[in-house]
């Protein structure tokens, strides 16, 4: 079952690009081929390739139950967060709380999880910025 | 002898004290990038590239720096093998067979040093066949018009697949998708953005290192998420390592399958496709034929774990050589290696050992010195590899994403990278359920431009005749091959797979 899903979401996906390549604006200087081939042959083997795993789909795999999805989800959500707030927050605070969050979740003790989000965080910008002098994101406090 | 002069100027430029420092780097956190499960030597090339980026360092310094990485997570994966029970990557995966046995027997130093010593050995001769090929290939490879590498492009994405995925349909969709993320962008040659839908930071394209640290590195995470590997799988174990070095005589009723194997893992990872996993497993099946009259495979004979090991790390040398030579990648680390060459501006290709002979010479002279390092740094520090196991995983996969966070940040400093590679990350997990390969996607965002440059260069030359794509004898070879090598593992791959991972953990890991 999962696999025709994944094979209609694949043909969606073909006819999608197929469209999208078709909106191109050609330019008047245009070689032989132009812009629009080789998306096009892409978009036709994405197209075939989709129609045949749905077609002959392979047996299922082990999805998770649904409180580990939610699991999966709620990181994602945190990932974002630290990438949107990255810049405003700074290095060190963010990744201190976005490693506790997921050291937490993956089974660290609380209390001991933020000691481990915090050693994480102040290990990395030592190693990667006072040591080896990549830029990290500064935040109001200066780090 | 030309190739000998060469290499000696190779010796040159690696004997500075930044290259070995950057070897001895790469050779110790390889070890332990490949000793850990889930962290093999593609995602841990992978999280390293920005660190070679951002360090500033130039193209020989940061090859040596991630080819020692490369050699030396093919090396760390035996270590949790046979310790553990699980491989700590995927090529490493016919070593627990008879090395976790061994390691039960109160033998499991033995088992560490020489499966070391057949590491080495494999990953030697490897090179020596990587200086003597490769030339031959350049060769070879100049007579190469647009349209045989176009052709050549359509057997790597046809071969790829092989025996990485049981469903053909699913390593073409793969391919598919990484040849349509690099079509995103300004079209390079009529200059019209094409598939931008408007957004600017598109119009130069996906970076194809986001799209790696996300696929590889991040999914892994989500992977360790869903089954929440809380506790250590190493907890709780102790394991007797006993005495550290081989003996005379087990290293002498080894020699000839490290030899044997050593041989047939190079000519397996010089194949398209084939790479260090299928190396290892013909390597055992060929020794357990040849050698094993007592039936005392599986149950801890040295030479099932000398078999494996030379095969796997030959095969790591092998794949190299269609890479340097051909630019096109044999495996899925050998894939994340051309990106950083491209990152780096370096095409590889007959044309890199003309024009950049330093870095081909200089790169074949670290792989001589990182193999040393390993050898030496192995078998008398295996004991403290062995502990590092001990770092659970719930502690080390934060790591793990906090760094590819950085990696990323720290080469463009855009938060839309970054999310784009959480994107990345999610697809590569759901994408891993279903069992696509990866490998293909990346290698798609790689060759993508380069292979749709050369088919518009080819039929520009022959004024728009498509014709001119199966023209000479040469590229209707590539494409005969091609064909054949997309639809044979359709009827045998399966044989193969299913062989391969009948005893396979439920561990995630990416291909190697």
């Amino acid at each position: 079952m999962s696999d025709r899903i994944f094979g209609a979401f694949g043909l969606l996906l073909a006819l999608f690009y197929a469209w999208a390549t078709l909106q191109i604006e050609e330019s008047f200087l245009s070689d032989e081929v132009g812009p629009k081939t080789f998306p096009l042959v892409i978009a036709a083997i994405l197209g075939l390739a989709s129609a045949i795993i749905a077609l002959r789909p392979d047996k299922d795999p082990v999805w998770p139950p649904l409180g580990r999805l939610a699991e999966i989800g709620a990181a994602v959500v945190v990932m974002i967060l630290y990438a949107q707030y990255l810049p405003e927050a700074g290095f060190v605070i963010a990744t201190a709380l976005a490693a506790s969050y997921l050291t937490w979740r993956l089974g660290t003790r609380p209390l001991q999880s933020l000691l481990v989000g915090a050693c994480t965080s102040v290990g990395i910008y030592v190693i990667f910025h006072l040591v080896l002098g990549l830029s990290l994101a500064r935040g109001p406090l200066g780090f | 002898m030309d190739i000998m002069s060469s290499l000696g100027d190779g010796f040159l430029i690696a004997l500075t004290w930044q290259n070995l420092g950057l070897a001895v780097l790469g050779c110790f956190l390889g070890t332990i990038m490949g000793a850990l499960p889930g962290l093999g030597p593609s995602n841990g090339v992978a999280i390293l590239i920005p660190l070679a980026f951002t360090l500033g360092l130039g193209a020989t310094p940061s090859l040596i720096l991630l080819t020692s990485v490369y050699y030396g997570a093919m090396y760390g994966g035996r270590i949790s093998s046979i310790l553990l029970g699980i491989p700590g990557d995927e090529p490493a995966m016919m070593t627990v067979l008879d090395g976790h046995p061994m390691a039960k027997q109160g033998r499991a130093g033995e088992a560490l040093s020489l499966s070391g010593v057949a590491s080495f050995v494999g990953a030697f001769l490897a090179t020596w066949g990587l200086i003597f090929l490769a030339p031959q290939l350049v060769k070879f490879a100049l007579l190469f018009g647009p349209a045989e590498y176009f052709a050549l492009f359509a057997l790597a994405f046809a071969t790829l697949g092989g025996v990485s995925s049981t469903n053909q349909a699913k390593s073409a969709f793969a391919a598919m998708l990484g040849l349509g993320l690099a079509v995103v962008g300004v079209d390079t040659q009529t200059g019209v953005p094409r598939l931008t839908f408007g957004e600017v930071h598109l119009y130069d394209g996906l970076d194809f290192l986001v799209a790696i640290v996300g696929l590889f590195a991040l999914s892994e995470v989500f992977i360790f998420l869903e089954h929440r590997h809380g506790s250590a799988d190493a907890e709780g174990k102790k394991i007797e390592v006993g005495r550290l070095t081989p003996s005379w005589s087990m290293l002498k009723a080894c020699t000839p399958t490290m030899l044997r194997t050593s041989v047939l893992g190079f000519v397996a990872g010089v194949l398209p496709g084939a790479g260090a996993s299928l190396g290892s497993f013909i390597s055992y099946s060929m020794e357990k034929k040849l050698v094993d009259k007592e039936g005392t495979f599986g149950h801890g004979d040295p030479r099932g774990v000398a078999a494996p090991e030379a095969g796997n790390n030959a095969a790591a040398g092998g794949a190299l050589v269609p890479m340097l030579s051909l630019g096109v990648p044999g495996s899925g680390t050998t894939a994340v290696l051309l990106a950083v060459l491209l990152s780096l501006n370096i095409t590889p290709g007959p044309l890199l050992f003309q024009n950049n002979p330093d870095v081909v010479w200089g790169l074949i002279a670290a792989l001589f010195i990182a193999n040393i390092m390993l050898l030496l740094m192995n078998i008398p520090m295996v004991g403290l590899f062995t502990r590092v196991l001990m770092v659970p995983p719930r502690i080390l996969m934060p790591i793990v994403a906090m760094v590819s966070f950085v990696g990323i940040y720290g080469i463009s400093g855009s938060s839309f990278d970054l999310l784009v590679m959480i994107g990345f990350g999610v697809a590569g997990w759901v994408l891993r359920k279903l069992d696509v390969p990866l490998v293909p996607i990346i290698l798609g965002t790689l060759l993508g431009n380069t292979m749709e440059n050369n088919l518009r260069r080819a039929v520009t030359i022959s004024n728009g005749d498509y014709m001119t794509l199966v023209d000479s004898p040469l590229s209707i070879g590539l494409w005969t091959v091609a064909i054949v090598g997309f639809v044979l593992p359709i009827f045998i791959g399966k044989v193969v797979k299913g062989r391969m991972h009948a005893r396979r953990d439920t561990e995630g890991s990416t291909s190697d």
